[in-house]
């Protein structure tokens, strides 16, 4: 009697204990105070968005790129840090790694919210950059997570398209928060062999009547952020909604959105979380249709034997994601990181990523490689940059690229639209 | 004691805990207990603390203010409750299930097998559990894919298009596949646990076979039944690979993974991880009650 009293009394004094003077420490996300640079985004994010007023340069931007650390931890997209492993004609790690000594580890986020969580795991300085799209980019700076980037340094940055050099979304009060890598779009993909004729439009997944003839064979992207590409089927198909911008939504177009998935659910087979997952879906026929990156179109078509897919670009135009090199701003190796960022940006290696993802590629001198006969690899196309757009600025606006939805529209309509923690809660409601 | 006042200072300690045997055991069990009560009590209380903060919605981090907002949101979202029953409903199920399935081979490995014999079906049924878990729910995948191994093999009798491919019921047949072992082997134990003599003194009070196995071998089993309960039911109640691997369901688990490792909303995942953590407790109770505890 007397030890158990005892084992209780010491199990107790533990979680106390443990409690009381952990609980100070926040777990995983840290409270780092914002740069001083960043100060003025971070105070406007109260505001929900960044005002125009004048920020200081920082006194915290390097003048020069230093010796290469010897390591680089970059958190990726998939098929954003080829090593030849998946064709051996795309690496661009290796020479990388040859020129500048800078090890290259890298870690597939399998969407923006995790690679917003990772970004901040143990305050900042596991993982040195991160190829950030519109709706993670946003949220980091506005925490202070990343570090203000001197564009000076970056010798192809004066070469980029002019509309991805200080963008919105990796731009901020005129401070440069990363470069620029590239941008795509959500295509909706189908196998060729079950389709005909060929899906012309989005009602084909999110039409019950269309959607009931492939029950179980649709899949969906399993993030939240696919709610837009449900408010941009509405904003095509129920104008009266008046839906303009698929991630800032009043609560009537926002329910509208969330109904439209809902009553999609019976009919999806897979939510899709790793590109890996819908590939070996669709070579085995689990899915058939539904939406996704160019990567995997370009993966499946390069199986052998082919799989046979074909990816559209929809009626309504489709979501996308525009995507940044960003530093963070705790990161122990800093220069490699400058110098991954100067070589993903130089001509070659950008036509590298652009064939081997299917992106249009940020510095459009990558052309002079992409239009030549037989490109740079096995995924080589005829015109790529006609094909691909990409000096298009108005195709690029066309696009509507992954941004975190905030309470304020960011127009006439004031803070009445829904922010993206609802988003997340009704994204499980949906999947039910 | 001769000796003992010009003994050494180690001889004076060994003598000193002799005498308190309670310091000695406090010493003996500190390092695994506090491991047990900062490591894991610990950070599994700070989890729950966590459960009373809330995200900020800007930038997504947390704000470390009292407030019970997790809660008040999983109480009126249908979708909570909805999972959680299904959590619940599929691990009652894969226990049952598993229970039908464990019993004639862990009343065969204890009672009717030869001890050679024993001892190979002891160890084909530890086998797959040195295989990784995610080998097997990938295996399991491909049978059960649609155009996959179970359609080729219905598809030789002409039975078309039988596969589940990604549904609830593949779920339900890869738990019950993954727990087996855990739940044969404390069965086997208990079932040889039982006295021979008390089968015979049955038989000789009339007892058939039914009868006996009923009023007799059933509730001498029961506790160890109620052992292997405790792994099939917690083991499916906090998982959260599988379905996603094998079906489109949600479980509890895969709610806080979505709003942890994907939303970075620790607090929210924090809070409907009590939830598991109530119900195993109240399972507990009913399997303590069942002397599940005494057939471990």
């Amino acid at each position: 009697m007397r030890t158990r009293s005892l084992f209780g009394a010491m199990a107790v004094i533990g979680l106390v204990s443990s409690a009381c003077s952990s609980a100070a420490t926040p777990s995983p996300a840290p409270t780092t105070p914002p740069a001083a640079t960043a100060s003025a985004p971070a105070s406007a994010s109260a505001a929900a968005s960044p005002s125009a007023s004048a920020s200081p340069a920082g006194p915290s931007l390097p003048t020069s790129i230093g010796p290469g650390e010897g390591e680089l931890d970059i958190i990726i997209w998939a098929g954003y840090a080829e090593d030849g492993t998946n064709q051996k004609a795309y690496d661009w790690v290796k020479p990388f790694e040859a020129a500048t000594g800078c090890k290259v580890k890298t870690k597939e986020g399998n969407s923006s919210d995790e690679m917003v969580t990772l970004m901040r795991q143990g305050g900042g300085t596991v993982w040195d950059g991160v190829s950030a799209s519109g709706d993670a980019s946003n949220r980091l700076i506005a925490n202070g997570d990343l570090a203000p980037i001197n564009v000076d340094l970056i010798p192809d940055y004066k070469n980029i398209a002019p509309f991805l050099q200080s963008p919105p979304h990796n731009t901020v009060n005129g401070v440069h928060y990363g470069i620029s890598h590239g941008w795509g779009g959500n295509s909706l993909m189908y196998r060729t062999d079950l389709f005909n004729p060929a899906p012309t439009s989005w009602a084909s997944v999110f039409d019950p009547t269309l959607a009931a003839a492939y029950k179980g064979k649709i899949t969906d992207y399993d993030s939240p952020i696919y709610i837009a590409d449900a408010a941009l089927y509405l904003k095509a198909h129920k104008p009266d909604l008046g839906i303009t911008d698929p991630y800032e939504l009043t609560q009537p177009q926002f329910d509208a959105a969330v109904q439209l998935l809902k009553d999609q659910q019976p009919f999806v087979g897979k939510y899709w979380v790793s590109y890996t997952d819908q590939i070996d879906n669709f070579t085995n026929g689990t899915t058939t249709i539904g939406t996704t990156w160019p990567y995997q179109v370009n993966t499946l078509q390069g199986q052998a034997p082919p799989v046979k897919v074909q990816q559209v670009v929809p009626s309504e135009g489709m979501t996308g994601w525009a995507d940044t090199w960003m530093m963070s701003a705790h990161a122990k190796h800093p220069n490699c990181m400058y110098k991954w960022m100067a070589w993903m940006v130089t001509p070659a290696v950008q036509a590298q990523v652009a064939e081997s993802f299917g992106e249009s590629p940020a510095n459009p001198q990558a052309c002079d490689l992409l239009d030549k006969v037989g490109g740079v690899g096995p995924y080589a196309l005829k015109d790529f940059c006609t094909a691909y757009h990409v000096t298009d600025k108005s195709y690029y606006d066309a696009i509507k690229f992954w941004k975190t939805p905030q309470a304020d529209c960011g127009d006439s309509r004031g803070a009445t639209c829904i922010d993206y923690s609802v988003w997340t809660q009704k994204w499980t409601e949906i999947k039910g | 004691m001769t000796g003992l006042s010009r003994a050494g200072p180690f001889r004076r300690l060994q003598a000193a805990l002799w005498r308190h045997r309670a310091t000695q055991v406090l010493l003996l069990l500190s390092p695994p207990l506090g491991w047990f009560g900062v490591v894991y009590l610990g950070s599994l209380g700070i989890l729950l603390l966590s459960a009373f903060w809330f995200l900020d919605p800007t930038t997504s981090a947390i704000v470390h203010t009292f407030s019970l907002q997790n809660f008040q949101l999983l109480a009126s979202e249908e979708v909570y409750r909805t999972v959680a029953f299904r959590t619940a409903i599929v691990a009652v199920l894969v226990t049952l299930i598993d229970i039908a399935i464990a019993f004639p081979i862990a009343y065969y490995m204890a009672r009717i097998a030869s001890s050679r014999t024993r001892a190979l079906l002891f160890v084909l049924v530890l086998l797959p559990l040195w295989a990784s878990y995610l080998v097997k729910v990938y295996a399991w995948r491909v049978i059960l894919a649609q155009g996959g191994l179970l359609d080729w093999l219905f598809g030789l009798f002409g039975v078309p298009g039988v596969s589940p491919g990604f549904s609830d019921l593949s779920m339900v047949i890869v738990f019950c596949y993954l727990w087996l072992p855990y739940m044969i082997l404390p069965i086997a134990a208990g079932l040889e646990r039982i006295p021979g003599s008390v089968l015979e003194a049955s038989a000789d009070l009339g007892g058939r076979g039914w009868m006996t196995f009923r009023r007799i071998v059933l509730p001498l089993v029961l506790p160890s039944v109620a052992a292997g309960s405790i792994f099939t039911f917690s083991l499916t109640l906090g998982d959260y690979i599988t379905p996603k691997l094998v079906s489109k369901s949600q479980f509890i688990g895969n709610v806080v993974f979505d709003s942890q490792g994907v939303a970075n909303n620790v607090p929210f995942a924090a809070a409907y991880a009590i939830v598991p953590i109530l119900i195993m407790g109240l399972y507990l109770l009913g399997a303590r009650r069942a002397g599940a505890f005494e057939a471990l």
